[in-house]
């Protein structure tokens, strides 16, 4: 029998499409306002740090906004309540994902550290670090849609 | 993911219990009514604390709730 999406499968969804987005555009956004026609803008460390910090930030107020939209929508589409609370099933979930996405951003920072040690560029250590970053975020919220669906 | 070993009555239970849905159960246990469903289904093993809470809900004996067979898992 075909079971219906849950709401903690929506969620988990709408976080990976805004991930994927907000990291898109941003470096979309990044690259043609400081890099394009500035190649040498990529070693330079200050522009690594301001790029860092400012993704930070914004990543979690569009990620807060995309969720409070698509709570909105949600509503008015399926009249489903988010849950308010999180129950030891959630925590549980929460848990192994980041545990998930602990041992990927290891690894991407491992390899990071590889690229340094080969004499390569110390942009592929940076672009390296964010992409890490990004694949561990994706992981954890795949991992969570496995849990919710195949059960824990 | 492994089968879960832990069988549970308590979909005949809410029926006995006045047909009591899954999110009156939920509420009177503090969970979601998804972490109902995956229990139901053997998606989800709860904790002991949680166990206790569904048998206080019915208020019947832990174990006529939730039963352990490990030998399932051997078959």
């Amino acid at each position: 029998m075909k079971e219906k999406i849950t709401i903690q499968e929506k969620q988990v969804l709408v976080s990976v499409i805004s991930s994927t987005l907000i990291l898109g555009f941003y470096s979309l956004y990044v690259y043609q306002k400081y890099i394009a026609g500035n190649p040498e803008t990529l070693n330079d460390f200050k522009f690594w740090g301001r790029s860092f910090l400012f993704l930070i930030p914004v990543s979690i107020v569009v990620q807060i906004i995309i969720h409070i939209v698509f709570a909105i929508i949600n509503k008015i589409i399926t009249n489903e309540d988010f849950p308010s609370i999180t129950d030891e099933r959630d925590k549980l979930i929460e848990l192994k994902a980041i545990r998930i996405s602990h041992w990927i951003f290891i690894v991407g920072f491992v390899l990071s550290m590889g690229a340094l040690t080969l004499n390569m560029q110390p942009y592929v250590m940076f672009i390296t670090l964010i992409f890490s970053g990004f694949i561990a975020s994706i992981a954890s919220e795949i991992a969570k849609f496995y849990f919710y669906r195949k059960g824990i | 993911m492994s089968k879960c070993l832990i069988n549970n009555n308590i979909r005949k239970l809410r029926f006995h219990t006045n047909e009591m849905t899954q999110q009156e159960l939920a509420d009177k246990t503090g969970v979601t009514r998804q972490t109902i469903v995956a229990i139901e289904n053997g998606k989800y093993s709860p904790t002991l604390e949680l166990a206790f809470r569904i048998s206080l809900v019915f208020q019947v004996p832990i174990q006529d709730v939730f039963t352990f067979n490990p030998e399932e898992n051997l078959k």
